[in-house]
């Protein structure tokens, strides 16, 4: 496998072929290579890449890591109720349990590219990767080596969340998380995404790519809880597309890494198709979040809604950008797209260009962008209730991300994202008081 | 109702402006003419004619090596902009009359020109002062006596720069520097034409400036450059109209405007655009407002085939204003890119961005913003608003803002809403007797309503004339 090689820069590492897995998909690995030296590094030109700091593109030393010997679980302790859970430690597997329906599909990639290489064929890695990002995601193509595939037939329903913890470990390593979830029609499914690391994972990498295909009428929710360490960067791109009456909803949890650039599209490709992009980020010291958002509506009478809240101490930094395509013939769509922005700090930054492109006829279709500070006015409220303004502060600032969180609409989901959010607040506040 | 039901002929025509009355022409007599295509001589050629001092030369040639070295920004922008062929494009032409000051010295024909543009008897007496602009150069000039006798400059920009250089050098490419753009590099090359205007400490001009721009020769852009300053405690509105004969090939158009309200001025710009649809209009515009000053643009776009112009405002001092209020119709053929460019560069300043556009047909309308508060700086607020009327199936809109907030001290909000004509609307009114093409027109009206009523009673007159009896007129 891969890490039996030498320690070369992955930039300049060509992938080799991988045993047990269909000719195809090392065809792809080579495809994805060659894509990746044809195109170009970003540069300041680059309208997707306007207002990034492109000198986080540091890839200087970084190599692919050695085989980690598995271990017992390593991150959150998660969901006490749990229909699955993998744990990958650099890309390698460590952990796996499974209470599952008849009929369900959750194996790691490598083990499911062996078993059912035709319907992972079906559905890998489909989307070009349009927002900026598609060098990194062919570099992911070319150096991916296992990942999760969820596949679930049609007319099943998994209650419980599936839970995938992805661990990095060591400086200078780089992984590539990969998740491919596939509802059939009627189908209902959760999963969550874990990205930790420990504290040894300076200038490490994770370019993560996860695509979600919602059937017709099926019901898929994805999260991503990124808790990486303030040395780690990652480039994670991450598309779904959304069948005739399904319901997509994913939602994107920030409180770690040095810099994360987060590249969602959600693709509604039949009538009433519906899909919510979720996103919270509490951003501190000089960490920065740049995410690009695409709500494509191809089809007519088709619903979106994203709504993206972040919270910014310190000197940190964040870019939104957003872009509501509405197709020629896509009438009728309604598209909504929010961006706030709490401005904690005086130093701290927020850019957003919520873009509208649209098409066609019949449309409601609204964005917004705000950026402000907590009011003087609600300080004061709680003060007069005998909260100390540090406290008072916290609360606001928490409620503010809250009510992105309850957009879930399942108890155990959104106490999984509080337990993150309340922590990152606390250290937050604990912090400026010493 | 079926969208289709709404689109019949009679709406097409409601909606629809009537450019014919900008759609002639005159035998063209140009003793001055640069000849087509752009090069060192021609800008050699320019100076020459216009007898500029050395200082504009040396500006002149240094633009156009910026303009020659600085790439077409298709990476965002359209690319129709590719269309544009620079070696067949006449950059400068002139009828060699020296601007006149009484209307009886203004040749004939072009009165006729101007006539026939509807600047009316009575409203010309109203008016305070009119610059017209027959091709390069003004044909007709005329600031009323009282506003002389208070010392307002209201003069073309190349009498500006020789006989009160020592008001104009100063600010004449500040505001927007040569390198800004590849347009205003191109402007700052070849500009001749346009209005310098100097209103004194705390006058306050109570009637509003006018000028009417046209271009008349086939393959000839239009490159007027126009300075504006108000000096401290000052106020002044200036207003700005074009209308363009139709031409079979491609015209460009493309003005640089500068303005500077010093201490506690207000000053405000307003612009009527409606060249025909084969112009390219490209226009670089920018104000400073110093401390408690106010810059306000309002912005009216009917014409051209591709209009990109962002109105800009840099609030450089405490408790500056900037404000840009716009109108776009985009109707088949047509792409109105437009949009602000809001510059917060002290404490305490405002800006406020409404704008609201209609796409026709296979128009296409398109919003791009740019707001940019940067750190240390306390008390800055943005409002911005952009509102999207889709008639047709096929019509199109856009909107890329850009916002960027540095520090907690700062508040911004940006809407954006995209709607159509209901079809409830259109028959609750229906119902009540009007013909679906009054209908549709009425509601369009009613969409842009609140900010025509920005526009001063005196050019209500001109806007009217292009949004809404035009438009109610065509109704059968």
């Amino acid at each position: 496998m891969e890490a039996t090689l030498e320690r070369g820069n992955v930039l300049e590492q060509p992938p080799e072929n991988l045993e047990g897995v269909p000719a195809w998909f090392n065809e792809s690995r080579q495809a994805g290579w060659k894509r990746f030296l044809e195109l170009a590094m970003p540069t300041r030109r680059d309208e997707e890449w306007r207002f990034a700091r492109l000198k986080q593109l540091d890839f200087e030393g970084v190599h692919l890591p050695d085989p980690e010997p598995p271990a017992g679980h390593r991150g959150a302790a998660g969901l006490e109720k749990r229909a699955a859970r993998f744990g990958f430690i650099n890309d390698t597997l460590n952990e796996s349990e499974v209470n599952l329906p008849e009929g369900v599909i959750c194996l790691p990639l490598d083990q499911a590219l062996a078993e059912h290489g035709e319907l992972v064929a079906e559905h890998f890695m489909k989307s070009e990767s349009t927002l900026g990002s598609a060098k990194f995601t062919a570099l992911h193509q070319a150096h991916l080596s296992t990942g999760m595939f969820i596949y679930v037939p049609d007319n099943v329903q998994v209650a419980d969340p599936i839970e995938v913890f992805h661990w990095l470990s060591g400086d200078h390593i780089i992984t590539f998380p990969h998740t491919l979830v596939v509802t059939g029609r009627n189908a209902q499914v959760s999963v969550v995404d874990y990205f930790q690391s420990d504290s040894t994972a300076r200038n490490a990498w994770a370019i993560a790519v996860n695509d979600l295909v919602a059937g017709p009428g099926s019901q898929l929710n994805y999260l991503v809880l990124q808790d990486l360490c303030d040395q780690a960067r990652m480039i994670q791109v991450n598309t779904t597309t959304v069948a005739r009456d399904a319901t997509a909803k994913s939602f994107i949890l920030n409180v770690g890494t040095a810099w994360a650039r987060q590249e969602s599209l959600s693709r509604m490709e039949g009538e009433n198709a519906h899909s919510d992009m979720i996103s919270v980020s509490i951003a501190r010291d000089a960490q920065e979040y740049d995410q690009r958002t695409f709500q494509h509506h191809v089809s007519p009478r088709s619903y979106s809604d994203l709504l993206y809240k972040n919270t910014l101490y310190d000197e940190s930094r964040t870019v939104f950008s957003g872009l509501i395509q509405v197709d020629e013939g896509a009438h009728f769509t309604d598209a909504y797209q929010t961006c706030r922005n709490l401005m904690m700090s005086e130093t701290a930054e927020a850019n957003s260009m919520p873009g509208l492109e649209i098409n066609a006829d019949q449309v409601k279709c609204s964005h917004g962008s705000t950026a402000a500070m907590i009011d003087d006015e609600e300080i004061f409220y709680l003060r007069a209730r005998g909260i100390k303004s540090q406290i008072a502060r916290q609360l606001v600032a928490q409620g503010f991300s809250v009510e992105a969180i309850t957009r879930l609409r399942n108890e155990a989901l959104e106490e999984i994202v509080l337990s993150f959010s309340a922590r990152e607040f606390s250290r937050i506040s604990e912090r400026v008081v010493t | 109702m079926s969208s289709e039901a709404v689109l019949d002929t009679g709406t097409q025509e409601a909606i629809d402006i009537d450019r014919s009355k900008g759609d002639f022409s005159y035998p063209e007599s140009h003793k001055f003419d640069a000849g087509v295509g752009l090069s060192p001589a021609t800008v050699d050629y320019i100076c020459d004619v216009k007898n500029d001092p050395d200082w504009v030369r040396e500006f002149r040639h240094k633009a156009l090596k910026t303009f020659e070295s600085k790439p077409m920004p298709t990476h965002w922008a359209t690319k129709d902009l590719e269309n544009i062929d620079f070696d067949v494009i006449r950059y400068y032409l002139s009828d060699g009359t020296k601007p006149t000051r009484s209307w009886d010295e203004v040749p004939d024909d072009i009165k006729e020109t101007f006539e026939r543009l509807g600047i009316p008897q009575q409203e010309r007496a109203f008016l305070a002062g009119v610059e017209a602009q027959y091709d390069s150069e003004a044909a007709y000039s005329n600031v009323k006596e009282e506003l002389e006798k208070d010392g307002v400059i209201f003069v073309n920009s190349t009498e500006g720069l020789k006989e009160h250089e020592e008001i104009f050098r100063p600010w004449f490419g500040k505001v927007i520097p040569t390198g800004d753009n590849k347009f205003s590099a191109l402007n700052s090359a070849v500009f001749s034409g346009g209005s310098f205007i100097y209103v004194p400490k705390g006058l306050k001009v109570r009637h509003p400036l006018q000028a009417y721009f046209r271009i008349n020769s086939e393959n000839f852009g239009q490159f007027e450059r126009t300075l504006i300053i108000c000096d401290e405690g000052s106020e002044l509105t200036y207003m700005e109209g074009c209308t363009a004969p139709k031409f079979e090939t491609t015209t460009l158009h493309s003005a640089v405007v500068e303005l500077v309200a010093m201490k506690d001025a207000k000053l405000q710009y307003i612009t009527v655009q409606n060249w025909s649809s084969n112009v390219f209009n490209l226009v670089t515009k920018r104000g400073i407002a110093h401390e408690n000053a106010e810059v306000r643009w309002i912005d009216c776009n009917i014409g051209s085939r591709l209009t990109m112009k962002y109105p800009g405002v840099v609030m450089k001092g405490r408790k500056a204003r900037g404000e840009v209020i716009s109108i776009a119709l985009a109707n088949s053929g047509q792409h109105q890119d437009t949009g602000a460019k809001m510059i917060h560069a002290a404490d305490e300043t405002t800006s406020n961005v409404v704008s609201k556009s209609i796409s026709v047909g296979e128009g296409r309308s398109t919003y791009r913003g740019q707001v940019h508060i940067p750190k240390h700086l306390k008390g800055c607020r943005n409002n911005t608003e952009c509102d999207a009327l889709l008639i047709n199936s096929s019509s199109r809109t856009d909107t890329y803002p850009a916002i960027t907030v540095r520090g907690n001290q700062h508040a911004t909000q940006h809407e954006a809403s995209v709607s159509q004509v209901s079809a409830e609307m259109l028959f609750y009114m229906q119902q009540r007797g009007l013909s679906e093409g009054a209908a549709m027109s009425l509601a369009v009206n009613g969409f842009v309503n609140d900010l025509v009523r920005e526009f001063p009673m005196e050019y209500s007159v001109e806007l009217k004339r292009l949004i809404e009896l035009e438009m109610e007129g065509s109704v059968g």
